[in-house]
């Protein structure tokens, strides 16, 4: 927990994305999506200029294209769903490789499938650039509601916690002579969640009662510190811009 | 079925749908903030902190309940009797905003959509039923487990009937909706089996160890403390 409080999807580069103020960096990956989102799918060149748009994005972050695919499997399970779609959709079909596709079923899939990874890369880019510090910051100073930010953090903190509690009560099954195999750790695991979410609760308390009696009141310091120049907001606005751009031409 | 029954992606549910869902979401989502506040006290706080990070950890679990068809797990009944239905819901409203921000898990225009049945259908309907039960079982850690137990699954089912009609009123593609409901139904309440098991565990651990942190049982504490003064 100690070790600079970054999660999984930080890459630590000292680039020019990575020092935009974060509230910039959100907003505009939310007006990107949201542009990628409205485009007609059968726009197929606005598609391709958005995938060039956010490489640009990675070289300039310098975020190596081959972090970001590994990454971007997450959504693998939906890809599953759109190549359903083709097979069970209705309507006019098409023959393809001796299998039977519906001509609609195919552009629901690409629609899927194009709108998801673009918008799941650009959700990477902003989450490698960004420490998990400085996104609940940004949203903090978004005027997001301090309950939120306040469980946010929390949150984000005490998944350590669980882990490591998780860890040691494994550990300490381990060193009393059980050894469980395949299934049977299950059986173990389950019984003991009631005790590992009480032992972290407990852990817990104590974290935020030191917290509470060094000053904390539901914010994280130095949320005013920094505001963001208006040439932040001009150079994070050319992401939008633009995608607009493509999607108007396209 | 996971990232798109669950966790809707962009471009499953068309723009102007998902945009009434995001009104809709952050209509209710104020309401809770400010219900919310009031019981966010010294216990409930780093609560409601674990409470998330617990949810987060078991909507890792996915699953696999058919081939291409997998689900993941909600908690939103877990956070209603642990934290109360308002700060229940803004627990896993928090996590669904992070995992769209931070691990690109559901889509960023569909956070209304995903909100909306995750976090406020999920969570009511589990609400309603527990405080429902809550009325004839005993409250004790048996009885409160038993509770978790039922309401997980109804509230999963529920859950998973939001995506349903969000994908019959503004869905990109044109599946037949008998078959996504009735496939939906199917797989949730195994879904919600596994994640009653889950709760209902942790809730009577709880109950039993603390039972000053459970929510769904402070408003019958009074009258007990009562009694025994009187006697």
């Amino acid at each position: 927990m100690g070790a600079g409080h970054t999660h999984a999807l930080y890459l630590d580069r000292g680039g020019r994305v990575h020092r935009l103020a974060p509230e910039v960096k959100i907003v505009a990956v939310l007006l990107f999506t949201i542009v990628v989102v409205v485009t007609p799918p059968a726009e197929f060149p606005a598609f391709a200029g958005y995938l060039v748009l956010l490489a640009g994005v990675a070289a300039v972050a310098r975020v190596p294209a081959l972090w970001l695919l590994k990454r971007a499997t997450i959504e693998l399970p939906f890809v599953l769903l759109a190549v359903a779609l083709p097979v069970f959709g209705h309507g006019e079909r098409i023959d393809w490789l001796g299998l039977s596709l519906s001509v609609e079923g195919l552009h629901g899939a690409w629609n899927i499938l194009a709108k998801g990874t673009l918008g799941v890369l650009a959700s990477l880019l902003l989450a490698a650039t960004t420490t998990m510090r400085d996104l609940i910051l940004g949203l903090d100073r978004l005027r997001v509601p301090a309950v939120f930010t306040q469980i946010a953090t929390f949150m984000l903190r005490y998944i350590d916690v669980l882990a490591d509690d998780a860890r040691r009560m494994r550990i300490a099954r381990l060193s009393r002579g059980y050894d469980p195999r395949f299934l049977w750790q299950v059986k173990a695991f389950a019984v003991g969640v009631g005790s590992l979410f009480l032992r972290s609760y407990e852990r817990g308390e104590r974290v935020y009662l030191a917290m509470v009696s060094r000053g904390y009141t539901g914010r994280l310091p130095h949320a005013e510190s920094r505001k963001p120049a208006t040439r932040e907001w001009a150079l994070a606005a050319t992401l939008p811009l633009i995608s607009l751009g493509i999607a108007v031409l396209a | 079925m996971d990232a798109q029954a669950m966790h809707i992606a962009n471009g499953i549910v068309n723009g102007p749908v998902s945009a009434i869902f995001v009104v809709f979401a952050v209509a209710v989502l104020a309401v809770c903030v400010r219900r919310a506040r009031a019981d966010l006290d010294d216990r409930l706080a780093p609560m409601a902190g674990l409470v998330s990070a617990f949810i987060f950890a078991v909507q890792m679990l996915n699953f696999q309940v058919l081939p291409g068809v997998s689900g993941h797990l909600l908690g939103g009944t877990l956070a209603v009797i642990l934290v109360g239905p308002w700060v229940g819901a803004l627990c896993v409203s928090t996590v669904l905003i992070v995992q769209c921000l931070l691990f690109a898990d559901g889509g960023l225009t569909a956070i209304g959509l995903n909100i909306t049945n995750m976090a406020l259908l999920g969570t009511a309907a589990g609400y309603l039923l527990v405080a429902g039960l809550l009325r004839v079982l005993p409250k004790n850690p048996g009885g409160l487990g038993v509770t978790a137990f039922a309401a997980s699954v109804v509230s999963v089912v529920v859950a998973s009937q939001g995506f349903v009609l969000e994908y019959a009123l503004g869905g990109t593609t044109d599946l037949s909706l008998p078959w996504i409901s009735g496939t939906m139904a199917g797989v949730h309440v195994l879904i919600g089996i596994g994640e009653g098991l889950i709760a209902a565990t942790t809730v009577a651990t709880v109950a039993r160890v603390r039972p000053d942190l459970v929510y769904a049982l402070r408003k019958f504490r009074k009258p007990v403390v009562l009694e025994e003064v009187a006697a």
